[in-house]
Parts: C-alpha cells; sequence; structure tokens
C-alpha cells in the first residue's frame, strides 16, 4: 500500500492529515456494461486500496467467471453478489470507500437495468457528486438520460460524464466531441448543476488516475484528478436552523432533552428557537454532549438541545431559528418515483416518512406523467414500477417542510405500504397547495352526536365484505329490515347501485377499485355524520382501503362484517352468472377468480351462509349491534 | 466549552451512526445491540454511549458465546458492561453444547452455523427483539458492501439480497410486521482505518488481544493459533512455541490465526495496518471456507 515511513511519530502525523480530509461521496452510474464496475475497481486498483489475498482471489474469479480471459477483471472487486458474478450485472448499490493524499471518497456503483432504478436512486440519494459513463462506441442511450434526470432531481448538483471505452473507438477526438454535445444540450434542458466531460478507459486506465498519453487533444483534468479537487462545500450551513427531533431524552424528571441531526443552519446557545408545527417558542439552554456541552452545532452534527421552557415536543416537531421557522402544511405538489412492483394506487392510503414523521397519506392521480427521454409530460392515470411523475398528496396531519430543493431531509420523503411495510416510492416536494393559516374547520352547532342521539341510535357503519355472491346484499337487507322494524334511522350502499351512479365512471382495474372504495368510505363517513347506521355492501378485496374506511371514523363506529362463504359455493350459487363469465374469460380481474381477495384479519364479526341462514346471521348481528350499545343513545 | 470547526470526516461519520441508533431506539419496540467486545462493537458501543447522553442507551447489550472465545475477549466484554452499567444478555446454544459442538470436530462451517447463527437466532426469538446492531462495515467484504444499513429479515431471519428495500437519504424506513426483524448497521460507512483512528482519538478501552505479547502459538497451515486453553487439542509432537502476536480480528480461538507483530501501541497497530497486504478478515477461517460464503451465511441469518 502506500510507501510511507511508518514510525509512531509519523503515524499521529499522518493521522493528523487523514482528519483535515473531507469526504466525497460519489455514485458511477449510466447504463448496463458502459463499464461502471470496472472504473470502480480500476480507481480502488490504482490507489493501492486492494489487499494481495484480495487480488488473488480477484485472480481466481476472473479466471472462473471473468469476462478478460486471462487478465483480471476489475468489475468483479464490486460485483459482490453471487447473483451478480453468475450474471454478469449489478443488481444492488456496492459501497466502496477509498483515499487519497487529498481526500476519502465512498462511491456507490449503481446497476444500470432500469428494473434496478430503486437501487440505483438509493445510491444517488446520499451522494454528493455522480459519475455519469457513456459508452464512446453506443453514445448518449436512453439510460443515459434516465440516470441524468433522476441524479438531477434528486439534487446532485455535479455531475461527470465519463465517456468510456476510447480505446475501442482509437482514442477519436470527433466521437467524443459529438457525445459530450449531445450530452451537454440535454444536460442543459434538465436543468443539471455542473457538468465536467472526460474521456477515458476504464480498462487502460487512461484519463481514470493518469493524464492519457492517447489523447493528447483532451486538456481537462483526468477524472481522479477533478474528483479530489471539485467544490462540494456544504451550502446549508448558512441557512436558517433545522433540527428534526427524533427521539425525547428524559433519564430523569430534571432532563428533558431533544435529540436529532441538525439538517441545515447553526445554533447557539441563548438562541430564540420555535418548535414547528406547535409554533411554540423558547431558547437553547444546552447544547449537550457526551464530551461536554457546546457553545454552538453545525449542520450535521447529531446533537442534543434542552430548551428554557417546559415545552411540549417530540419526535416528528423540527426546532427552527425563531426568526425564520419552517412552514407546516398537508397538501403538497410532489414529484414521485415509483419503487413498488404493484403500481401507485390513487386513493389508496400510504404512510409517508418525511423527516422524522410517519404520517397517513394519499396520493391523488398523476397530474402527469415525465418521459424521461423525451423529457415529455404525458397524462397519466397510475405510475407503475420505474415511472416518474408529478401528482398531489395530502397527508392526514400537518407536518413541518421544505421544498426538497431547499433542503432534502425536511422535502425528501419515502413512500410506505401499510400492508407489506415495504418502501414504495419516493417523493420531493415542490410546494404546498395551502397553508395551514388558511385551513379553518367551519365549526358546526349541531355535530355527529346531536344528530344521532335524536335518532335514539349512534352513528354506526356496517362494513360487509366478502366474494361475489357470497350473501352479503342479502344479509344485509334483512339487517336493515330488522333495524328499521326497531325503529332506528338507517342507510344501505350497495355495490351494484353505488356503480350505476357515483362511480359510473369506474372500472374493476385495481386503481379503480381503490377508488370505488374510497368514494364509498367517504359517503359512509358523511352519512355516519348524518347521524345515521350505514350498511355498506361492497366486496372490498383489499385490506388497505378497509382499513382507510375504518381510520375516517371514529373508534367503534366501524364495524367489519366478513361474509365469510367460500369460493366454490359463491361460485356454485352464481346468480348473475358472473363466474361462469369470468371463468370464460369474458370478465377480466375478477375477484376470487383473477383478481385478488384479501381475507380480513381482525374483522368484529364472521359469517359463513353456507352454514347458517341469513335470518340467523341477520339476527347475530342485530344482537352485536345492541350488545355494543350501537341501538341506544351515547 | 469546545468551538467547533467544520465537520472532518470522522465526525461526519459519528453523527451518522448516532442519528442510524436514535432512529432505531425511536421507532423499534425492543432493540438489543450485538457486542462481541471486538474493536468494531466496542466502537458501536461508545457511539451508542454518546446518542443518548445524558441517557444511557435504551437498550440491552447481548453476546452469542460459543464458549470458544478468547478469555480474554470474555473479561472485557464482561468488565465493559459493568462499567457502563448496563444490561448484558450472554447467550449460548445449549442445544449444541450438548451436541459437543466444537471447532475441532464439527469443523469451522457446521460450528460457526450452530453456535452462532442458530445461537444469534435463538437468542432474537427468545427475547423477541425486533432490531438488532451490528458492527459490521462495509469495507470487510463483498457483500456487506452490499448490504443496507438497515436491513430487512422476514421472520426465518434471512437477509434477501436480490430483494432489498430501497433506501433514500436519512429516511430509514424501520417498520416490519410481526416475526420481522431489522439488522442495523450503524458503522456502515466505516473504514478499518476509520476504526482505528476514532478509536485513537477518543480514548476507547480496547481488548488487549489487538496489541502483541508473547503468546503460545501453534502453526497450523499458513494459520498461527494461539492456545488459549487446554481444551485445544494439540496433534502428536505439536508443541506450543512464544511468539509475539496479535489479532487484527477477534473470533473463536481456535478459528482466528494470529499476527506476528510487536505493536504494542495504537499507533504501531495503525502503522502495521496501513503496510498490511492482506485483509482484515483473512485470519477468519469462516470466511474462505467456501467462496460467497460471507452472502450465503447471511442469508441464513448471520450477522
Ligand atoms: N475495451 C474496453 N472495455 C471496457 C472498458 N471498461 C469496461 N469494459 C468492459 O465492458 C464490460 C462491462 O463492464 P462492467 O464494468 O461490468 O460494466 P457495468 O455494467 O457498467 O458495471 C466488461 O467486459 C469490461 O471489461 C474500457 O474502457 N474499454
Amino acid at each position: 500500500m502506500q510507501t510511507l515511513d511508518l514510525t509512531a511519530g509519523n503515524i499521529a502525523a499522518y493521522l493528523a492529515e487523514q482528519s483535515a480530509k473531507d469526504m466525497l461521496r460519489l455514485i458511477t452510474c449510466g447504463s448496463v456494461d458502459v463499464g461502471k464496475s470496472t472504473l470502480i475497481g480500476r480507481l480502488l486498483y490504482d490507489s493501492k486500496l486492494i489487499f494481495d489475498d484480495q487480488l488473488s482471489a480477484l485472480e481466481a474469479d476472473s479466471k472462473r467467471v471473468g469476462t478478460q480471459g486471462d487478465n483480471i477483471d476489475l468489475a468483479l472487486l464490486v460485483d459482490g453478489l453471487t447473483a451478480e458474478r453468475e450474471q454478469g450485472i449489478t443488481i444492488d448499490v456496492a459501497y466502496r470507500a477509498f483515499t487519497t493524499p487529498k481526500r476519502k471518497f465512498i462511491v456507490a456503483d449503481t446497476p444500470g437495468h432500469e428494473q434496478y432504478t430503486r437501487n440505483m436512486a438509493t445510491g444517488a440519494s446520499t451522494a454528493d457528486l455522480a459519475v455519469l459513463m457513456v459508452d464512446a462506441a453506443d453514445g448518449v442511450l436512453t439510460q443515459t438520460r434516465r440516470h441524468a434526470y433522476i441524479v438531477t432531481l434528486l439534487g446532485i448538483r455535479q455531475l461527470v460524464l465519463a465517456v468510456n471505452k476510447m480505446d475501442l473507438v482509437n482514442y477519436d477526438q470527433a466521437t467524443y466531441r459529438a457525445i459530450e454535445e449531445e450530452f451537454l444540450a440535454f444536460a442543459k434542458e434538465i436543468g443539471a448543476g455542473d457538468v465536467t466531460c472526460i474521456p477515458v478507459s476504464a480498462l487502460t486506465g487512461c484519463n481514470v488516475t493518469e493524464n492519457g498519453a492517447a489523447t493528447p487533444w483532451y486538456d481537462g483534468p483526468n477524472l481522479l484528478q477533478h474528483l479530489e479537487t471539485v467544490d462540494i462545500t456544504l451550502t446549508n450551513q448558512d441557512q436558517p436552523a433545522r433540527l428534526p427531533v427524533q427521539w425525547v431524552c428524559r433519564p430523569d424528571h430534571t432532563f428533558r432533552g431533544f435529540a436529532g441531526t441538525l439538517v441545515s443552519g447553526t445554533l447557539r446557545q441563548g438562541d430564540k428557537v420555535k418548535v414547528l408545527p406547535s409554533a411554540r417558542e423558547s431558547t437553547i439552554a444546552r447544547i449537550v454532549t457526551y464530551d461536554g456541552d457546546l457553545d454552538q452545532a453545525h449542520s450535521g452534527q447529531a446533537v442534543m438541545l434542552t430548551l428554557a421552557d417546559e415545552i411540549d415536543a417530540g419526535r416528528g416537531n423540527v426546532i427552527c431559528s425563531a426568526d425564520d421557522p419552517v412552514e407546516v402544511a398537508d397538501q403538497f405538489e410532489a414529484h414521485i418515483l415509483w419503487m413498488g412492483e404493484d403500481p401507485m394506487l390513487p386513493g389508496r392510503p400510504y404512510l409517508v416518512k418525511l423527516g422524522a414523521r410517519t404520517v397517513p397519506a394519499k396520493l391523488a392521480q398523476p397530474k402527469y406523467e415525465v418521459n424521461v427521454n423525451t423529457l415529455e409530460h404525458t397524462a397519466a392515470k397510475t405510475l407503475e414500477l420505474n415511472q416518474i411523475g408529478v401528482c398531489n398528496l395530502s397527508l392526514d396531519e400537518q407536518v413541518p417542510f421544505t421544498s426538497y430543493a431547499d433542503n432534502r431531509d425536511l422535502g425528501g420523503f419515502v413512500i410506505i405500504d401499510r400492508i407489506s411495510n415495504a418502501t414504495v416510492g419516493l417523493g420531493l416536494i415542490n410546494f404546498a397547495l395551502r397553508r395551514a393559516s388558511n385551513i379553518h374547520w367551519q365549526a358546526l352547532d349541531i355535530h355527529k352526536g346531536t344528530r344521532a342521539t335524536s335518532k335514539n341510535q349512534r352513528s354506526t357503519v356496517l362494513w360487509f365484505t366478502g366474494l361475489s355472491g357470497s350473501g352479503k346484499s342479502t344479509v344485509a337487507n334483512i339487517v336493515e329490515k330488522r333495524l328499521a322494524a326497531l325503529g332506528h334511522h338507517t342507510y344501505l350502499l350497495d355495490g351494484d347501485n353505488v356503480r350505476h351512479g357515483l362511480n359510473r365512471d369506474l372500472g374493476f382495474t385495481d386503481a379503480d377499485r381503490v377508488e370505488n372504495i374510497r368514494r364509498v368510505a367517504e359517503v359512509s363517513k358523511l352519512m355516519a355524520d348524518a347521524g345515521l347506521i350505514v350498511l355498506v355492501s361492497f366486496i372490498s378485496p383489499f385490506r388497505a382501503e378497509r382499513r382507510m374506511a375504518r381510520d375516517m371514523l371514529e373508534a367503534g363506529e366501524f364495524i367489519e362484517v366478513h361474509v365469510d362463504t367460500p369460493l366454490e359455493i359463491c361460485e356454485a350459487r352464481d346468480v348473475k352468472g358472473l363466474y361462469a363469465k369470468a371463468r370464460a374469460g369474458e370478465i377480466k380481474n375478477f375477484t376470487g377468480i383473477d383478481s385478488d381477495y384479501e381475507v380480513p384479519e381482525n374483522a368484529e364479526i364472521t359469517i359463513n351462509t353456507a352454514e347458517k341462514s341469513p335470518e340467523t346471521t341477520a339476527g347475530e348481528i342485530v344482537e352485536h349491534l345492541e350488545n355494543t350499545g350501537r341501538l341506544k343513545p351515547a | 466549552m469546545t468551538q467547533l470547526a467544520k465537520p472532518n470526516h470522522l465526525q461526519q461519520l459519528e453523527a451518522e451512526s448516532i442519528h442510524i441508533m436514535r432512529e432505531v431506539a425511536a421507532q423499534c419496540e425492543k432493540p438489543v445491540m450485538l457486542f462481541s467486545a471486538g474493536k468494531d462493537s466496542t466502537v458501536m458501543l461508545h457511539l451508542a454511549m454518546k446518542a443518548f447522553y445524558p441517557a444511557k442507551p435504551p437498550f440491552p447489550l447481548l453476546h452469542v458465546d460459543t464458549t470458544w472465545k478468547f478469555r480474554e475477549t470474555i473479561g472485557f466484554r464482561d468488565q465493559t458492561a459493568s462499567r457502563l452499567g448496563l444490561d448484558l444478555i450472554v447467550h449460548t446454544n445449549e442445544e449444541g453444547i450438548a451436541g459437543n459442538i466444537n471447532p475441532f470436530t464439527a469443523g469451522s462451517a457446521r460450528h460457526t452455523e450452530i453456535m452462532k447463527t442458530d445461537a444469534l437466532k435463538q437468542a432474537l426469538d427468545r427475547h423477541g427483539f425486533d432490531a438488532a446492531f451490528g458492527g459490521g462495515r462495509r469495507d470487510e467484504e463483498k457483500s456487506r458492501a452490499k448490504e443496507r444499513i438497515f436491513s430487512f429479515r422476514n421472520a426465518q431471519h434471512r437477509w434477501d439480497p436480490k430483494n432489498q428495500r430501497p433506501e433514500l437519504w436519512r429516511a430509514y424506513n424501520t417498520r416490519i410486521n410481526k416475526g420481522e426483524s431489522m439488522r442495523v448497521f450503524p458503522l456502515s460507512n466505516w473504514t478499518e482505518l476509520d476504526v482505528w483512528q476514532y478509536i485513537r482519538d477518543e480514548n476507547i478501552p480496547i481488548v488487549p488481544l489487538y496489541f502483541a505479547v508473547p503468546r503460545p502459538v501453534v502453526k497450523r497451515g499458513t494459520d498461527l493459533i494461539v492456545v488459549d486453553d487446554e481444551r485445544m487439542p494439540l496433534n502428536d509432537g505439536e508443541k506450543p512455541q512464544e511468539r509475539m502476536v496479535r489479532f487484527r480480528t477477534l473470533g473463536c480461538y481456535p478459528l482466528t490465526g494470529a499476527v506476528e507483530s510487536s505493536a504494542a501501541t495504537l499507533e504501531e497497530i495503525i502503522a502495521e495496518m496501513l503496510v498490511a497486504t492482506t485483509s482484515e478478515r483473512t485470519g477468519r477461517a469462516i470466511d474462505h471456507d467456501r467462496s460467497a460464503s460471507m452472502e450465503k451465511k447471511k442469508q441464513e441469518g448471520y450477522f
């Protein structure tokens, strides 16, 4: 490795020098086989960061699975997963650290295949600079544009276009210039930051770590020189202070500390601060650390603050400079990159994690999808895996935020599926649609409780879910008759009927099914607000939407009735002849046949009409309502 | 009070690790920190002391004891936990003990699987931990270089390297369903040099095994094995010899190769590291048992 005179005294000096170095995080991206892994292998190899044992393993691997005949295949240094080595492709980001006399680097090698875009975005989200590679023989490809667009969208302001495999085009200047020109034009269109173009050969090392003799016509820096000198000074030091509270520290009743990472600005002891969303003000009493109190803390530091006043702040609050606090809102316009295997479903409740807040949220139908190749905006009903679009979203609660352009931590969020917990999307806030200060709920004198009491009942939604033909409507009808006979005020919302009117515009795709249920849930919420006992009879096959309906109502108001009649029996009954048609392929997306029914996990009532008569089950449901106090005023 | 300059790279790494730990403490129901008493877990623990100060870390320590650890490792482990006033859970796979699983007769791979991987899963299941911190670094090994900081494990503790959750910015998705868990690696972005430099800067006590002193060793192939107790079976005519050796990595003593060295101070250790021509895990028999063995082990639930 480094040739150093390593006496203990020198080590101290060496370490002091190491400490003084700053750190650049970069990614390499571009389409498959442009030589990303080879380039990183080259950087590690030339900066002498490969150990003997790794080298001998590499030599052995190169012979076995390498693509370079008897020569070593540097790409194998970074392609670490068995599947990657066997298939010769990069699937997921690999992070490698290396050091030069000037700087420390963490480089993320990201996959080129479109299907692994989410892994590429993972690498890009923490990078300061992107090395975008193209193959000199192929020039700018769709995937080049796609990656340039994504890294720019994610706020990387430093771009390097490395035109690789120059050896294959005889280091021809004209070829290089044409690619450079085409790319610079595209970069301008997408508003990319600084772009530096370099002709390289990862294979021979030309212009990677030394200036290539083969390209006398190129007088710019080689790649490593550029990486060592590019300006990466943090700009968010000068911005107003923002500290999202991660964790509240209460070792005993005398101490209450707010722990978090300062995501911009500087905080000093004695500074006036404002805590959002409550907007309560206080001053910083102490900045506590294990190594003693600090006078001040800077962006990037993980700190613990105490405030001069007893303020009820918790995780997800943001402590800001009092004279320049963040805004608070619950509706945003955002760029979304969809990363889920299943397409985005407008209207479905997802979770959004923004800063230290995790809040239920719904996405509206995209305003448009971005064609990253042509940059055209096209109409879209949903976003599929790896698609990028612009959507409005509404959160269940007000959250402190900034635009993504102002701050990555307070303007960037992830979208989480509520059932699988998978991370299915990322979002970048453009702006809030309306500010909290503008929202005033109409305060009404007559409210839900009053309305229900005057009807001698409590507002209730009985939600019947089950397969087509399971007996939902039959049972719901009988229940409604019995309730009416007992003098209660009811309304029955039936799938077929609603689809003829309110939801006439919807079909049976997953997205339409979600919207169907969302509307019905909203209607039943209004009816519950009117004090009614609402009976909803919908297949409602997805857990997430049933949960959404439940969450809209107050505790106890929502009663889920799972009509659990087995598929064979429903199909044998086939009252409307629909199963036969579905089996024949005449109806698509039919629940139970070629569309899923997600069985309820916590239904309050489960019935099986194959085992008991509809009258008996209806009786049991009415009894349940009586026992839980729904049939008398609160 | 101290004044601060712009954070250097170690301060950046420290802040990142602390952020990760606080995220787990705030979001996971029952976290635990793996503590093997090696240099990486010692640094991780030191960071945890900082992350929650003036409170103690809100989780216990867990050591999976194969019963073949160096005596000094065990001594240091117990002393560290009591010095810091933290709960330490020590778990050993009793079925493995009953079945007389040891590195000599079972072989290193089977020993590791039963006494480490299985034992770890047992301990996590028994206590219902939903998040476990490990001191792994991405510069250690190729499959680690690919792993997320928050590494999702299914109910069988398996890692699915081909289907990792995207991990954006610092917005770690910690959500799991019942029975599933997270392995969390706060030192992901640290290098071996960073760890040593931090130990030196912060004056962190470490196990004396990292420093060279005369120790009784036998040579097995190219490995120098220290005879740490009388359970080590010696071949005919084999006699332990005193040599100046130290360790770059610590595992089960019969499976961990020592290196000849005269390094008695941190500066000397770092000097040796900088001129070393082999990576630190070569001393560990398990990693080169089979090519890609780490990835496979991790899939099966190993850390
Ligand atoms: N001739 C030539 N081949 C290269 C160069 N860089 C990479 N390659 C080859 O291109 C192929 C793909 O490289 P790899 O690094 O795996 O690409 P990745 O998919 O972008 O990581 C391999 O066969 C490399 O050896 C170069 O500069 N010149």
